[in-house]
């Protein structure tokens, strides 16, 4: 199975009944592949006019109280950005997933990059926190799409898989568990009176509940700054309150989102940060170095928005250097560099665009630099 | 009632009554509900509301016929009319 | 003495009190401005169709127009520029059993959101399309449109507009909408009759609603509020069934009102369910 594939099944498990999608290669085949079962489970697939459209539709459905998807790639994330602020803004859940491909404009449509990470991070106009993922296999981008509906569930938010074009297409074995191993979240629900219900009061997470339309809150819903009501609220004051609590709701909960893994970060001296598709470089290139006699670690961002700087500023204290490994010219890295705040030397690894990159040129950076 | 030609079924058909309710703060003076009363009976009084327009007010309180034109007419929801206690003639 | 006028506020009972959120009121429109008629002809169409209020939402744009939805008390969604009727057309997929009311203005539903317009007429999505069209954008000062009249002057065409607006019903109608009416808000029972009837038929409905912007286009095109709707009195003429073709506004001619298309071809979700869902 592809990764393309691995993601629209991995959807379909998560109880996602709405697709509005818009084809461009490399995400053409997850739209494919759900439009193909979305009828049979009840949900509905409708491909849209532009990705503007797209990216609307999923947050209409949402408000519909359906769990909602859209797929696409740079030239249609470009588009899809003002939406996904309207999703953050009226905190809409909904899964929005970019296969990445090189840039800029039209670019390498078939040729794989991870250049939208920042594009990801602050892409829509505006202050905001976004959570996004960042799967490295076709078996991980199945559970990944599975995480991000419950995130974006829990959290009433739109979360962003950020893959690229050479998971989305390649082949690998993948393993379906049954449906009852598979853990699905569902927003929080509105309880008590109906007339005396705020829309944007939060519960203890932060996270206010969510009805649907047609439930009877008679809700207003508005992408204006607005109040806890949801009315528009045109104040310095109402702007602090709401956008405070757009941001706290995510960093508040930060280490309940941000996953990462470790490998061989004890002892290390260097080590490599990397996420999605150039993991699998960073994985063979620290086994190298460390076959080597060197101590290279990996870190592995599987949550790439937010960013783990807490990790790599406690890591700042004690290693010799970073190493990010990415198919950009540095975007994660600057972010590790941020972090590392001048106490440990940071470097890059990276491409312009369009294949991976090979571990020998991670290993010639690790003897080059230290 | 005046007729210009009585119709034949004047005497059967009860011509509808209505009272005029104005929420004055409501109204920003378009004039809209005054220029196309079809019985004229509204102008702008010499009040000013909270907002600093001259609501209307009525003219005529006998021949409001309730057609609702004023209420729907009205961009500010500011004007309505409900029927009157039929009147008792004899 | 039976009729009386009762001025105090404590009578505060209009009859769509209810379905408006009264604690926003007054609205933002100007004096004369057309829409609050438009609105106001839309919540009694929504609640004299006897249908449920509680299924029923509306969904709005950017714009002066576009804030209707912020004054509808029902569940209203106020979206992005343009993107009213893709946002609704996911509403509307996600339950359908939501009557789902598009209430928007001629620059969001047909310059920016053009596409999305065409492609819901065309797909024959289960929307209801309201569009205000005061001939400019208000919202932001009184900039020309896609539906300004040739030679008419706005703040971007001052020496008057270039262009040519779009004819709003033939549109509606090349791209497949299967009922489309046109009224002036001062026609507006006929309109309330209209957008009743819109509502409760399925398909993609579109109504367009002439309504004064007297402030930032009348002012400049030295037309008083009054004298607008003078215009839509005297310079209109209701021509049910006319040819689409027929329907541009200009009213150095008459312009044509009326119910236009009246048709029936299946439903977005009912082709769907027909054609991608397997027989039961």
């Amino acid at each position: 199975m592809t990764g393309d594939e691995a993601c629209a099944e991995g959807a379909l498990a998560a109880g996602c009944l709405f697709f509005g999608g818009y084809p461009i290669t490399p995400a053409t085949e997850i739209a494919e592949h759900i439009s193909a079962r979305l009828p049979a489970v009840g949900g509905t697939f409708i491909q849209m006019e532009d990705e503007i459209a797209a990216m609307a539709s999923v947050l209409g459905a949402a408000w519909a109280g359906k769990k909602s998807m859209t797929a696409t790639s740079g030239p249609g994330f470009s588009l899809m950005m003002e939406n996904i602020g309207l999703g953050i803004c009226t905190e809409t859940p909904c899964v929005l997933v970019n296969v990445q491909r090189g840039g800029p404009s039209t670019g390498l449509p078939t040729m794989g990059a991870q250049a939208d990470m920042m594009q990801a991070r602050w892409g829509s106009h505006g202050d905001y926190e976004i959570i996004a993922l960042a799967p490295s296999s076709a078996q991980e981008i199945f559970y990944q799409t599975i995480t991000a509906f419950n995130l974006s569930e829990r959290y009433r938010t739109p979360v962003l898989i950020m893959t690229d074009e050479i998971i989305g297409h390649m082949s690998e074995k993948v393993i379906i568990p049954p449906a009852d191993q598979i853990r699905t979240e569902w927003r929080p629900k509105p309880r008590g009176r109906k007339d005396r219900f705020l829309l944007y009061k939060p519960g203890p997470n932060g996270v206010a509940p969510m009805p649907a339309a047609g439930d009877g809150y008679k809700i207003h819903v508005t992408g204006l700054t607005h109040d806890e009501k949801g009315y528009p609220a045109m104040s310095v004051e109402a702007q602090q309150q709401m956008m405070e609590r757009l941001k706290r709701k995510i960093l508040d909960n930060r280490d309940d989102i941000i996953m990462v893994e470790e490998h061989q970060i004890e002892d290390a001296e260097i080590v490599i940060v990397s996420y999605g598709i150039s993991s699998r470089t960073s994985m063979a290139a620290m086994q190298q170095a460390r076959a080597m006699g060197i101590k290279a670690g990996f870190l592995r961002l599987i949550t790439v928005w937010p960013f783990a700087e807490e990790k790599i500023q406690a890591l700042a204290q004690r290693v010799k250097g970073f190493i990010t490994v990415e198919i950009n010219l540095g975007q994660i890295h600057l972010e590790v560099m941020r972090a590392a705040a001048g106490i440990t030397p940071c470097h890059l690894v990276g491409h312009h665009g369009g294949t991976i990159i090979s571990p020998d040129q991670v290993l010639a950076k690790i003897k080059e630099a230290f | 009632m005046e007729f210009w030609r009585v119709p034949f079924d004047s005497e059967a058909i009860e011509v509808s009554r209505g009272i005029v309710y104005i929420i004055e703060d409501r109204c920003k003076g378009c004039g809209y509900c005054i220029e196309f009363c079809p019985k004229s009976i509204l102008a702008f009084s010499s009040r000013f509301n909270k907002k600093g327009y001259h609501p209307p007010e009525l003219l005529d309180h006998d021949i409001c016929v309730n057609c609702h034109y004023c209420e729907i007419i009205c961009p500010e929801f500011a004007i309505y009319s409900l029927p009157a206690p039929l009147e008792k003639t004899g | 003495m039976p009729a009386a006028t009762k001025t105090r506020a404590a009578h505060q009972n209009h009859p769509l009190e209810d379905l408006i959120r009264s604690d926003r009121i007054p609205h933002i429109w100007c004096p004369g401005c057309g829409i609050g008629t438009a609105f106001s002809a839309c919540l009694s169409a929504m609640k004299g169709g006897g249908r449920n209020l509680e299924k029923m939402c509306m969904v709005s744009g950017i714009g002066c127009s576009g804030r209707a939805a912020g004054y509808v008390k029902l569940d209203s969604f106020h979206t992005t520029h343009g993107r009213a009727i893709p946002f609704a057309t996911g509403l509307k997929l996600g339950n359908p059993e939501l009557d789902v009311i598009v209430f928007s203005g001629d620059g969001d539903l047909f310059a920016i959101g053009g596409n999305h317009f065409i492609h819901a007429a065309r797909r024959n999505m289960d929307l209801t399309v309201i569009c205000v069209n005061n001939l400019n954008y208000g919202m932001t000062g009184g900039q020309a449109a896609a539906t300004t009249p040739h030679l008419a002057k706005t703040t971007t065409t001052t020496a008057g507009n270039p262009e040519s607006p779009f004819n709003l019903p033939l549109l509606a109608w090349a791209s497949g909408a299967t009922y489309v009416a046109r009224w002036t808000i001062l026609h507006t029972r006929e309109l309330t009759e209209c957008i009743q009837k819109a509502i409760s038929k399925s398909g993609f409905s579109f109504i367009e609603v002439l309504g004064p912007c007297p402030i930032n286009y009348g002012r400049r095109n030295r037309e008083k509020p009054m004298e607008t709707l003078r215009l839509y009195q005297e310079q209109t003429i209701i021509r049910n069934n006319a040819d689409p073709m027929d329907l541009d506004v200009d009213f150095k001619k008459k312009v044509v009102l009326g119910e236009f298309v009246d048709k029936q071809r299946p439903t977005c979700i009912e082709s769907y369910d027909r054609t991608c869902r397997l027989p039961e």
